[in-house]
């Protein structure tokens, strides 16, 4: 057995962590626990005397006010019956054991190779009642572990000396297996696919024939005997072409050629590429437009990890948006963690790299915390998921000191099987490091192949391939990985100093695909490299050389260095211990070379490997559902004010306040409206930041996303989604773009579709073609809105199987768009919170209110299933966001809220809970609609703004006929809202305040 | 110029505004990453004051700012000393050190804070929050005037932002009284009014006696969980827009700059009178 240290708080003070578990047991289990006591054990494999070991426990570990110890042997106390360890599986992240070991080698002043693992942490809970073992496993399983990640055991008091003496600790015990196989791919149809599936290719036959017929070249036979490989592929070679193939990479329906069918008019049409036509369609319009008005801050779009503006005069903005779905269905904390921590990647990989990373955004969606449907194989609760999601959010951008400034969270029984969980970054580079523009990539022939950061293990072995198949009760345990945001901060760091220092040419991130993706895109620069694999720093021996070349382990930059500076980069690295390895170098030879100790195992000519894909062709259909306009009886007796806090406490509704506490939204110190302000609970409807302390210009981010409007009108839903990211920027005092010339007001939008399975298949997917026409709706909408308003999108992503399968029941999510949209703030000073300010201040509508009540809070709420989703009315959008941009250039606007969830209702409860300042409302001048409609329809593009008294003449010869006087801001706390001299709703703003903080 | 450095590495991530501060308060701040300090390419003793700004030291892993204290008490410079040492002759140097939040948890485990034996010998600990979780909330701090802090010298009750997860501090035994006789808690936790805050949130972690930051017995070193750093411009503070709305002219400055300001003042005083003493 190895030498133990295990370490607990005494029993004097108080732990805040055992009374947690004991009363998430008690209250999401149902079992009484008892007292629970965490304790903490260190196993040393590292020859160290008990001496050294005590000295190390007392003077390292244990904080001595409030800590026991104990060494080689375990707390002794007779009040706990029932036990629960969690340690890591092997080649499981383990920051804690690998914290000890630097603290180990400090201590002693002696070099310990950190990059081994010497010290192994796991936890062992002591529980006072004694409880079966069934119910301590659901306790380790719900509450304290993940079995894809963590090995877990239980035992009782009677049990305890031989499962502590038999402490199991997660060695990797791995046969050493350096061979590469040859495949004959010269074999039957079914077999080829056969073979994809039993390799977790996920290559369709056509795509396997296309490698086929590639490998049976003449030409390529001889290549490849000049290297000594014989005719049949390798293991690698169709690992690489897999990876570099897959949907996540290649995004092959979106490039594919779609027929299309109107079921309506009968027309149909075909569609070459989704991506081409429609998103980068619009952006190329976009730039055009921007270019004629001289205004020349588009930078990059689509070309890199990241889109760039130019931000302000010296510096570039870098934004990225994607999801990380899948794996957080499997581990929720993981999952999220490894998503915000790779779309960082993205961001610091964009151009010559080294970004500062300057804000984290994030949107969840998950199925409702009261879910009360039988749970499938392998599906985890939705408030088990959004637990860990949250937490992998928090400790990604708290741990790396990157500010969550703007976020949302979305409920939905269809989330329940997958959820989404979007991840953004935006990031600061200078225009120049170094003499040499930030946001070019330039490689020669010649430049070093360079990997930084964290080693590579069989974490994370298909994680591309695997995001593109469904997931099932069979989904493999690699597909699982856990970020460690300390090694990222660590690397990023050290990519920023670099960078500055001129040391870097060019970087990219390893994330999907691994090596192979990172080196294989690099290479199509200078068309061909060279890689040494087994110069690859390996976290245990033991992986297959294209095993080291695929996977996806987490925290790896690969950089080009021009080889003169190699010296200097890794005596920087040495400085900021960040372990670099010089693994290859670029050429021009047409090929992607890989070798494992000198000898070729894979040979691929660059052409084929990233234009041999054969497009996917695929059918596409729609069809107007019938609306059912039936409702208007239902609207007659509504009890208003039970609809008010029915409404408020609603989970798409209700403060999002608990969640964003746990993000550090103000690191940085650049944050100035933050998702809490006014007295430090209103919620805003975009977030700002300044760039510097020396400047005011800044940057505005909101997110716009709406899925309950999709089985309605998937194109009004993308829409309503792109007008609420505008919306809510000229809210807070942001611009439209190219109002003028040359006026820098930069846009820069992600997008990122998520969808169910839209590939038709008449039997495991019969209703694919109308899925696939959603999507096409979805991307025009996205046409119109885009070059419409001249927003362009700079990059984005699109996830194209969310639906989860298990036990014959398939769980999809609805069609989903998120838009990530920024826009330069020129000042900051003069931008505008969401809540009241003054009593006496007047209270407008801005916008027209119509009977679109489809898809409404209010309509869930009472389980209507009818009416029309909202539309947007792009031109008179246009209008009124012009006019508010003028009334705010005047600072005539006190308070401004846009208008989503709920109405106008719950815009103007947001805007007088927190201020503690009532409002009296009238509804008469806002049309001849009946009241619920006015108070809870959802159109688009409306906000509640409040102005001061002296600013009315002013403001309504600005505003003309789209402002609404409706009311007042008063000193008396409650909302009064009438209508023909009725009173139809009286709250105080406690009554409020109390329902919509109803805790999750 | 007087010379301040900050201390960067290994999670620590506030140092950018830390830097901020110190050039908004008109002194020269130089970041430099901590194994600089241990490569002997940088000399701490060549500063005036020395800053350990917040942050995730080594991921808070084995406790907050355990890592990071273990190092500076252990490992070896070039000179065979540790940087403990160093900092206890930065200290008998007359010199200055301030650390926030995870800067505070490293101070306090090296012992710098209260140290009120100058044994340098950790006497209190930063313990996970009552509440059991991280937050980023504004709370009110209320200023000991008896605790003649040069750092927080006209100041009486200063609004700013706490961000932590383990801020909870809890003293040694017998120690409590030490304290407040000595007037040690520099700053505590308060409400609006500058009312001790007896419960959570506007005490946020449950620390003993409202106690948000330590002074040592020297009144060269203070350590504090909140972050004035992020409070240096009025455009900071979640209500701006109320104070600005309600008052046209109010300063655009933060409240947090006047603990730089009045330390980096501090330090000028002392220069210029030891000058004219000579």
């Amino acid at each position: 057995m190895l030498p133990t240290i295990q370490i607990c708080k005494a029993d004097s003070f108080k732990d805040v962590r055992g009374a947690i578990l004991r009363k998430q047991a008690d209250q999401q289990l149902g079992i009484n626990t008892g007292k629970i006591k965490p304790t903490k054990v260190f196993a040393i494999n590292y020859p160290l005397t008990e001496k050294a070991v005590t000295a190390f426990a007392n003077e390292c570990l244990k904080d001595v006010i409030t800590d026991q110890v104990f060494i080689n042997h375990f707390l002794e106390d007779s009040q706990y019956q029932s036990f629960i360890a969690i340690a890591k599986l092997p080649g499981v992240t383990d920051d804690e054991g690998i914290s000890a070991q630097m603290a180990l080698a400090d201590f002693t002043n002696t070099q310990i190779d950190l990059n081994t693992q010497h010290i192994f942490s796991q936890e062992i809970f002591y529980i006072e009642n004694y409880l079966s073992e069934n119910q301590l496993q659901t306790i380790a399983k719900k509450l304290m572990g993940n079995p894809l990640i963590h090995h877990i055991s239980v035992f009782s008091l009677a049990q305890k000396k031989s499962a502590l003496r038999n402490l199991y600790i997660p060695f990797v015990e791995l046969k050493v297996d350096q061979t590469t196989q040859h495949i004959d791919l010269n074999i039957p149809n079914e077999a080829l696919l056969q073979l994809s599936k039993d390799m977790i290719l996920a290559l369709n036959l056509e795509e396997m024939q296309a490698i086929k017929n590639y490998f049976n070249r003449a030409d390529i036979i001889t290549h490849r005997a000049a290297q000594n490989l014989d005719a049949r592929p390798t293991d690698c070679e169709l690992e690489i072409l897999a990876q570099t193939w897959s949907e996540h990479c290649k995004h092959k329906e979106f490039s594919a050629i779609v027929h299309f069918e109107n079921l309506d008019t009968g027309q149909t049409k075909t569609i070459n590429s989704i991506f081409k036509t429609f998103i980068k369609g619009a952006t190329d319009i976009v730039q055009k437009n921007l270019q004629s008005n001289d205004n020349q801050w588009l930078i990059k779009v689509f070309s890199d990890n990241a889109g760039v503006v130019q931000a302000t005069k010296d510096l570039l903005f870098v934004w990225k948006v994607e999801t990380h779905n899948s794996p957080s269905a499997l581990d929720p904390y993981g999952g999220a963690i490894t998503g915000i921590l790779g779309c960082n990647r993205d961001a610091m990989g964009t151009g010559v790299g080294g970004a500062k990373l300057f804000f984290n955004t994030n949107v969840l969606c998950f199925g409702p915390p009261n879910y009360s449907k039988d749970l499938l194989t392998g599906q985890l609760h939705p408030k088990q998921i959004m637990e860990g999601v949250i937490k992998g959010i928090e400790d990604g951008g708290n741990k790396s000191g990157i500010p969550t400034v703007n976020g949302a969270i979305l409920f939905d029984d269809r989330y329940a099987g997958k959820p989404l969980v979007y991840c953004g970054t935006g990031g600061l580079m200078p225009n120049q490091y170094a003499g040499k523009d930030a946001w070019k990539k330039p490689i020669d022939t010649g430049d070093f192949i360079v990997i930084a950061g964290g080693r590579v293990g069989k974490d994370g072995i298909h994680g591309a391939t695997f995001s593109s198949v469904e997931l099932d009760e069979h989904s493999p345990q690699s597909a699982v990985q856990i970020g460690s945001p300390i090694t990222q901060k660590k690397l990023a760091d050290f990519m920023t100093k670099a960078a500055e220092s001129g040391l870097l040419k060019s970087s990219t991130d390893n994330g999907a695909g691994g090596l192979s993706s990172s080196v294989g895109e690099l290479a199509e620069t200078t068309n061909g490299a060279i890689v040494h694999l087994e110069k690859v720093p390996l976290k245990y021996a033991g992986l297959k050389p294209w095993e080291i070349f695929i996977s996806e382990s987490q925290e790896r930059m690969t950089l080009v260095v021009e080889p003169q500076k190699v010296g200097d980069l890794f005596r920087l690295a040495q400085k900021m211990e960040v372990e670099v390895s010089h693994i290859g170098v670029f050429t021009n030879s047409g090929f992607l070379d890989v070798r494992f100790d000198n000898q070729c195992i894979a040979y691929i000519d660059m052409d084929f490997l990233h234009n041999g894909v054969p497009q996917k062709k695929m059918m596409a259909e729609w069809k107007t559902p019938e609306t059912n306009t039936h409702y208007s009886d239902q609207l007659n007796s509504l009890d208003l004010n039970k609809i008010t806090q029915q409404l408020l406490a609603d989970y798409n509704i209700r403060s999002r306040e608990q969640v964003i506490r746990q993000y550090d939204h103000e690191v940085q110190g650049k944050s100035i409206i933050k998702p809490l302000m006014g007295q430090g609970r209103a919620p805003q409807d975009a977030a700002v930041l300044r760039f510097d302390f020396d400047s005011y210009e800044g940057i505005a981010v909101s997110n716009g996303i709406n899925p309950k409007f999709s089985h309605l009108d998937p194109y009004q839903m993308s829409c309503g989604a792109f007008d609420e990211g505008i919306r809510q920027i000229i809210s807070v005092g942001g611009q439209l773009p190219n109002t003028q010339k040359n006026d820098g007001i930069f846009w820069s939008v992600n997008d990122n579709f998520c969808v169910p399975d839209s590939a038709y298949d008449p039997i495991s997917n019969p209703d694919g073609k109308s899925k696939l026409g959603q999507l096409i709706l979805m991307a025009e909408g996205l046409y119109d809105m885009s070059t419409f308003f001249d927003i362009p999108l700079t990059s984005g992503k699109d996830s194209m199987k969310n639906d989860f399968k298990a036990d014959g029941i398939k769980i999809s999510i609805p069609p989903t768009i998120l838009y990530s949209m920024t826009a330069k703030i020129p000042d900051i000073r003069k931008t505008v919170t969401s809540d009241f300010k003054q009593a006496g201040d007047l209270i407008y509508q801005l916008g027209e209110t119509y009977d679109e009540l489809g898809g409404s809070a209010l309509f869930q709420i009472l389980k209507i299933d009818a009416g029309m989703a909202p539309k947007v009315q792009k031109k008179k959008a246009k209008q009124l966001y012009l006019a508010i941009m003028e009334a705010n250039k005047h600072g005539l606007i006190a308070s401004s809220h846009d208008l989503s969830d709920g109405g106008l209702l719950v815009a103007l409860a947001e805007s007088a809970m927190d201020a503690q300042l009532g409002a009296h409302i009238d509804l008469d001048h806002l049309g001849d609609y009946p009241s619920p409609i006015l108070l809870f329809s959802e159109s688009h593009s409306r906000f509640v703004v409040s102005i001061r008294p002296a600013h009315q003449a002013q403001f309504e010869q600005i505003l003309g006929n789209r402002a609404h006087l409706i009311g007042q801001v008063t000193n008396q706390p409650e909302l009064i809202i009438q209508s023909n001299n009725q009173v139809l709703i009286r709250q105080e703003l406690g009554q409020l305040m109390n329902a919509w903080t109803t805790p999750f | 110029m007087i010379k301040a450095l900050i201390i960067t590495g290994f999670g620590i991530n506030c140092e950018t505004e830390m830097a901020a501060a110190y050039q908004l308060a008109g002194a020269q701040p130089t970041i430099v990453h901590i194994n600089d300090i241990f490569d002997g390419s940088c000399n701490i003793l060549e500063y005036d004051i020395i800053n350990f700004p917040g942050g995730f030291s080594y991921g808070d892993d084995l406790g907050s700012g355990k890592v990071m204290a273990n190092k500076l008490k252990y490992k070896l410079l070039p000179n065979k000393r540790t940087l403990l040492d160093e900092l206890k002759e930065f200290i008998a140097n007359e010199n200055f050190i301030l650390g926030i939040c995870n800067g505070f948890q490293f101070l306090v485990r090296l012992g710098l804070v209260p140290n009120t034996q100058l044994t340098f010998t950790q006497e209190a600990t930063l313990a996970q929050n009552d509440s059991g979780i991280f937050e980023d909330r504004w709370v009110y701090c209320k200023v000991n005037p008896q605790a003649h802090s040069p750092f927080l010298k006209g100041i009486d009750i200063i609004p700013v932002p706490v961000r932590h997860g383990e801020g909870k501090l809890i003293l040694a035994p017998q120690l409590s009284d030490k304290i407040l006789q000595n007037n040690l808690h520099a700053l505590t936790y308060c409400d609006a009014t500058g009312q001790p805050a007896k419960d959570y949130p506007a005490n946020p972690n449950g620390s003993a006696f409202q106690i948000a930051g330590l002074s040592d017995t020297t009144r060269q070193v203070l350590g504090l969980m909140p972050h004035p750093e992020a409070f240096l411009s009025l455009y900071n503070h979640p209500n701006w827009a109320q104070l600005k709305n309600n008052n046209p002219n109010s300063r655009e400055e933060g409240l947090g700059l006047q603990i730089f300001k009045n330390i980096v003042n501090h330090i000028k005083t002392k220069q210029k009178k030891w000058i004219s003493s000579k």
